[in-house]
């Protein structure tokens, strides 16, 4: 199979990205890490002591295996995701980041104005950027020409499980964008993962589906089928959807023995 | 102001009547409305006499937008207690001004020295507590050792005394992130009978609190009734009113509640207080609470005892004090001062940690970063 996620440079075979938090532990966490056949995983800057190699969540992710990928989730402005970025490439020398600019504690939306001016700053300092957006198609570009590895939109709020509410405007970011679509956020079932990469998004993130399942290792399985499913449908071509003709014309019926 | 914009006054009045006819069609109609959102209604009827038919399904639907919202996680933090000098006359409180106890005020390299216990315990997210008396806990005493604790706490908050706009700014500059500051109870009568004296006996300038809180731009604003003061039903739906109207108009700041139920404290005789809660109630008021409000942060102290903190972290808890001691210098050995109030679950942290996972959730001790909010 020569059908690969390319960010910034590296290849992946898996396109489903997973997140870290909600989990009832860090073994059921990495249990359901393994599951999910995921090469990238996300972490909350924090959640984690980056500093202390030996931090429980830390510790649980295998750093050869996967690409740990930090996240500035709670960052209130640009400013501060900046300065959490640098921490943690300092403490890690991981340079790649997931930017997430939140400034609303509730619904946990990104701000695009603050997004967008970490981005310029972050990429200018040598990061690979990842960031999460509102699926906003004119973002997506503006982040594109800043440099971004990739754009980020949510299908719904964090966290609510509601599939993808934004898929008119995700169908048009699919189709203007020149780097990966990552479709991070709201995904609350494996049947929301395979409609997003159906409509041709390159990638998933999916964390509270997994986490916040009774069985979360068989539901990461779920989600590893899911978008597997899902992008090898997009490869082949799916048929024109059309409604079923009608059996008479009741329009233009009358033409016919003209 | 909360007063005028939701019109407390005119509208609480009505709340024990309102109370009285709800109907179980009404909490029937209130559980189907979509989990986690607000409506002065909806909590209405879920703190009403007729929804404690319908605890246990509200305490299934709590759980459920809990463990969504939150995951399966349990966040712990300690209190630091550091002065019990007070120039306050609260009749429930321990550390009031006429109470004959001795008083202590730890300073500085002893609070420091305190913490260093809580860290050691795991903490990494603190709160500092202390009475009213700027003479021995000031602002600068506040910012100075918040600037000593940044290196080991990923996260400070305060519960103390109220203070003005730009003085939570140079707290929120200096490294804390949190205030805590109950209302103790929003029934204007209650409050000058239980507040006769001191500034804090000033109700609408403490109403007006979390307001400046917010605009200092603090990350966390915790509010509470103390409860018992009064009836519970209308305290909550006061709380939800403040909650909310805090939240439309400080859309950055994240508002938690908490439950503190009045316990023994020195010279106050509990039996005095005609409104105590039962576990029943309390139950009642969490779940109702987590329904309407889906990301609000629930915090559960040691004046609870275990066996019921056990339970109720399944009923929307999201946060938990462990091993606490009230009294200031309380962490140290040999240190017996006056307690604000007697704890009731004496487990240590890792009790308390190793419970949590028994029940299948994790302990979180860092959820939040020094690097947030000021440069290193």
């Amino acid at each position: 199979m020569t059908d690969k996620l390319v960010i910034a440079d590296r290849e992946f075979q898996s396109r489903l990205l997973v997140g870290t938090g909600k989990f009832a532990s860090c073994e059921i966490m990495a249990e359901a890490i393994e599951k999910s056949g995921t090469e990238v995983v996300t972490v909350a800057l924090r959640r984690v002591d980056i500093e202390n190699e030996n931090d429980d969540m830390l510790a649980a992710i295998d750093r050869d295996k996967y690409l740990l990928l930090p996240n500035t989730s709670g960052a209130r402005d640009a400013e501060e995701a900046v300065r959490l970025s640098k921490l943690a490439r300092a403490a890690t020398g991981i340079n790649w980041v997931k930017l997430e600019v939140t400034p609303d504690p509730y619904y946990l939306l990104p701000d695009p104005v603050e997004t967008l001016k970490a981005a310029e700053i972050l990429v200018q300092d040598g990061f690979v950027v990842l960031p999460y957006i509102n699926a906003d198609p004119i973002l997506a570009k503006k982040l594109e020409d800043a440099g971004t590895a990739t754009v980020m939109p949510l299908a719904s709020p964090i966290g609510s499980n509601q599939g993808l509410q934004t898929r008119a405007a995700l169908e048009i970011i699919i189709e203007q964008a020149n780097v990966p679509v990552v479709v991070d956020a709201g995904l609350g079932l494996p049947s929301h993962a395979a409609e997003a990469m159906e409509i041709g998004a390159d990638a998933v993130l999916v964390n509270t589906a997994i986490a916040a399942a009774a069985d979360p290792a068989e539901m990461a399985v779920a989600f590893k089928l899911a978008v597997e499913a899902g992008r090898t449908a997009r490869l082949s071509g799916p048929g024109a959807v059309s409604r079923r003709a009608s059996a008479s014309s009741p329009l233009t019926g009358f033409l016919r023995n003209k | 102001m909360i007063i005028t914009e939701k019109g407390l006054d005119q509208h609480t009045q009505h709340w024990p009547s309102r109370l009285d006819n709800v109907t179980a069609g009404d909490v029937e109609r209130a559980l189907s409305r979509p989990a986690g959102t607000y409506s002065l209604e909806k909590l209405l009827a879920l703190v009403s006499p007729a929804a404690e038919e319908y605890l246990e399904e509200m305490a299934q639907q709590a759980r459920q937008l809990t463990i969504q919202r939150f995951g399966r996680t349990i966040r712990l933090y300690a209190p630091l207690y550091l002065s019990s000098y007070c120039i306050n006359s609260c009749r429930y409180c321990g550390f009031n001004k006429d109470s004959k106890s001795e008083r202590k005020r730890l300073t500085i390299d002893q609070a420091a020295a305190e913490a260093e216990i809580i860290a050691g315990e795991g903490f990494r997210d603190i709160l500092l507590v202390t009475s009213e008396d700027k003479e021995h806990v000031g602002v600068d005493y506040l910012a100075e050792l918040a600037g000593r604790l940044r290196g080991s706490f990923s996260s400070i908050s305060i519960e103390v005394y109220q203070m003005s706009e730009s003085e939570y700014a140079k707290l929120f500059a200096a490294g804390i992130e949190g205030v805590t500051l109950y209302q103790e109870t929003y029934d204007r009568p209650a409050y000058d009978y239980y507040h006769p004296a001191g500034p804090k006996s000033d109700y609408e300038n403490r109403l007006a609190g979390p307001d400046s809180i917010a605009a200092a731009g603090m990350r966390e604003i915790g509010l509470g009734a103390l409860l018992g003061l009064t009836d519970w039903c209308i305290e909550t739906l006061a709380l939800a009113e403040h909650a909310h109207y805090l939240m439309k108009r400080y859309w950055q700041s994240h508002v938690s509640f908490s439950f503190p139920r009045l316990r023994p404290a020195r010279d106050v005789e509990r039996s005095s207080f005609k409104h105590l809660l039962t576990d029943k109630n309390l139950a009642q008021m969490i779940t109702a609470l987590r329904l309407c409000f889906a990301d609000a942060g629930l915090v559960l102290s040691t004046r609870e005892g275990a066996d019921l903190r056990n339970h109720l972290i399944n009923l929307g808890i999201t946060r938990l004090s462990a091993g606490s001691k009230t009294n200031p210098g309380g962490y140290s050995a040999g240190c017996d001062s006056t307690e604000q109030f007697a704890v009731d679950d004496n487990r240590s942290p890792a009790q308390v940690a190793a419970m949590i996972r028994e029940q299948g959730f994790e302990p979180v001790w860092k959820d939040w970063d020094s690097a947030f909010g000021i440069d290193h």
